[in-house]
């Protein structure tokens, strides 16, 4: 995997963008996916409704974790369930971990879960001789190429099928030059049945976990999930606490709006209800902090742990279209990601709220509400008031705000910047120091400003008057 | 280790205390359909299914041979009695691993949702339940009486008091995750048909 020298968004989005066809046609798959999203929205009259809704349910749990954790652990425990708890990455690995050895398991399947992708836990059980295979069809890509998934929906959404085909043929013997995707998918299918047959161990993450039974349901489309979870006897369900919901009956409410919001399904394929192990079998479920307490204290971001995981705000944004999901370096991209990402570490991710035109899309697709324009602003005076922001906009910005301050000295640089920047060598415009030159070209500048043609023009109305009268 | 881990953090919780927010009632006024068979096969249809009005069992089996899948297939189990063809009995299997080379299996699905084209199944009959991705073409048998408008209907015919599995059924397996091209059949059935019978 890429270790990466920078973590500055603009930096490590450069290449992507360098290779403009390609950063066309993401941006129209993408939109793609949007666009297929409204249509699905729209189709539903309480849309709106049911937004607030999910607001409002995930609030009153939030409010309200602590009994409700409680409550989903004595039901899952009635249910035959074995809960444990993990403060952090590190503490999850573990106790995956020794689930899995305890019950001598080597041969792993896996269904998404951006949870575990959070842990690291692939290279950690990989690392002990255990065999992880991802499953969903997207993930398996990426793991093959030994790459992270760059969206948390669409895991393989930046390679192409011809890509697609020749990671194939090398690693799983399909015919050269072969890109047709129903072929491809079939031999990933022949490949993962093996996979599925001989495993172990089953390994999910959770879309939604409730209270009042102890149950939890799990959504995909291919149903790896449920094959990696039906056939071995065991199975390890790994839950971020803030996946809790209060009542089965609020399963309604968000189902309707995450796989319209995800990809413009009026449902996932398949959708299921777990309540206590296979029979003959063990369920585990592994409930994971790392970081969640702590961004429920804070009254600025704790919102974002609303996030229901649907991908919305990566399919709308401007910038993750344009830019890839790996340029934001950090597990979750995208809007959310860029307000997740500084939670975890702001030194690291300081630059992923600025990865922002704060045009609100994001915001207005997003079903559960969270204000996610407003906090990736936020986050961007955050990022000041913990002088975390780089000296040159430090300086630019407070370069700026003086001259916006003073009209005259606004005026004043607008007459010179008018004056000297169309007879300055371009090589002194244009060079490293100037980013926002990279790709742009600064329009021409007209002689006079607005203000001049506006004082002209009151003086000719004026004289006119007095000629007249 | 754990039980210290659980007391921290939910200590970590209750640290904060949030501003209230109550729990909203869901018993409001959805969106329901004139004629809910009509909405169910046309959702069914669009992603991938497919539906079809079937006045009892043995109309079920006439319709079952005009699929090409169902003629073709050599083992076939049903966890309902009446299904001609069927041949593999789901009981005998011990283990879910020898119910692998099914090519079609029949099931009984409890309700359909129309705003979705959702079918709710569950294991109560169904001894292995890997058999409902195992297989290679999935039918359900549904009652046409048993059709609900929306998901809210849906959850409260459900109760979860027993440690079981049940899911919402919607169309064949799929992926879309080469270049976004919907391929049908990525890891479970590759034909997903819902009888509406009665």
């Amino acid at each position: 995997m890429k270790v990466h020298a920078t973590h500055d968004h603009a930096d490590l989005a450069a290449e992507f963008v360098a290779d403009s066809q390609r950063t066309a046609w993401h941006d129209q798959a993408l939109w793609f996916v949007r666009a297929k999203r409204d249509t699905a929205a729209r189709a539903v009259p309480e849309w709106e409704r049911l937004r607030e809704l999910a607001s409002q349910i995930k609030l009153h749990t939030l409010a309200n974790l602590v009994d409700y954790l409680e409550q989903f652990e004595a039901h899952a425990v009635q249910k035959g369930a074995c809960v444990h708890w993990a403060r952090d990455a590190r503490e999850h690995n573990q106790i995956v971990l020794r689930i899995l050895q305890e019950h001598g398991a080597r041969r792993i399947v896996k269904s998404k879960s951006m949870l575990t992708e959070e842990c690291g836990l692939n290279p950690h059980l990989q690392a002990h001789g255990i065999e992880v295979v991802d499953t969903d069809l997207g993930e398996r890509i990426v793991q093959l190429r030994d790459e992270p998934p760059s969206h948390i929906v669409l895991p393989a959404i930046h390679i192409k099928k011809e890509e697609v085909g020749q990671l194939f043929h090398q690693r799983l013997g399909t015919a050269a030059e072969a890109t047709d995707p129903k072929y491809l998918a079939e031999a990933a299918r022949a490949h993962l049945r093996d996979k599925f047959l001989a495993a172990d161990a089953g390994i999910t993450g959770v879309n939604f976990a409730i209270a009042e039974t102890g149950g939890f349901v799990v959504c995909t489309n291919e149903g790896n999930a449920d094959l990696g979870i039906s056939l071995p006897r065991l199975h390890i369900a790994c839950l971020g606490i803030e996946k809790l919901l209060p009542r089965a009956c609020d399963l309604a409410v968000f189902l309707r709006l995450l796989s319209r919001s995800a990809t413009g399904q009026p449902i996932t394929a398949y959708t299921s209800h777990f309540h206590g192990p296979i029979p003959g079998g063990q369920l585990h479920i592994v409930l994971v902090d790392n970081g969640r307490s702590r961004i429920r204290q804070n009254p600025l971001f704790r919102e974002s742990l609303k996030c229901i995981r649907c991908g919305a705000c990566m399919n709308t944004c401007p910038v993750y279209r344009r830019s890839g999901g790996y340029s934001y370096d950090n597990t979750i991209p995208g809007p959310i990601g860029s307000v997740l990402g500084p939670l975890q570490d702001p030194k690291l991710h300081r630059s992923l709220p600025y990865a922002c035109s704060l045009c609100g899309s994001c915001t207005e697709v997003c079903p559960v509400k969270i204000p996610l324009a407003q906090q990736l602003l936020t986050w961007r005076g955050e990022i000041v008031r913990m002088h975390l922001l780089p000296w040159r906009k430090r300086l630019a910005m407070k370069a700026l705000s003086i001259v916006l301050r003073n009209t005259w000295m606004y005026a004043l640089a607008g007459r010179m910047a008018r004056r000297i920047i169309p007879r300055t060598p371009r090589f002194l415009i244009y060079n490293r120091w100037n980013a926002w030159g990279k790709q742009r070209e600064i329009p021409a500048f007209p002689k006079h400003s607005f203000r001049e043609l506006y004082q002209q023009r009151q003086r000719a109305t004026q004289s006119e008057r007095k000629g007249t009268s | 280790m754990t039980a210290t881990s659980k007391a921290e953090i939910l200590r970590a919780l209750r640290g904060t205390t949030l501003e209230p927010v109550e729990l909203p009632d869901l018993d409001q006024s959805w969106t329901t359909y004139a004629d809910r068979v009509e909405q169910f096969s046309t959702v069914l249809q669009a992603v991938g299914g497919q539906a079809y009005r079937a006045a009892d069992l043995a109309d079920v089996n006439r319709r079952l041979e005009q699929i090409a899948a169902y003629r073709d297939a050599t083992k076939v189990c049903a966890s309902l009695d009446g299904i001609h063809k069927a041949n593999v009995r789901l009981d005998d299997a011990t283990d879910p691993h020898q119910l692998e080379d099914v090519d079609f299996f029949v099931a009984t699905g409890q309700f359909g949702v129309a705003e979705n084209g959702a079918v709710w199944v569950t294991d109560a009959a169904v001894r292995h339940r890997a058999l409902y991705f195992l297989t290679q073409h999935l039918a359900l048998v549904v009652p046409a009486t048993e059709l609900v408008d929306n998901l809210h209907q849906a959850y409260a015919r459900l109760s979860f008091a027993e440690p079981r599995f049940g899911m919402f059924l919607s169309g064949p397996s799929k992926t879309a995750d080469i270049e976004q091209s919907l391929v049908i059949g990525a890891h479970g059935a590759r034909s997903h048909t819902v009888f509406l019978i009665g």
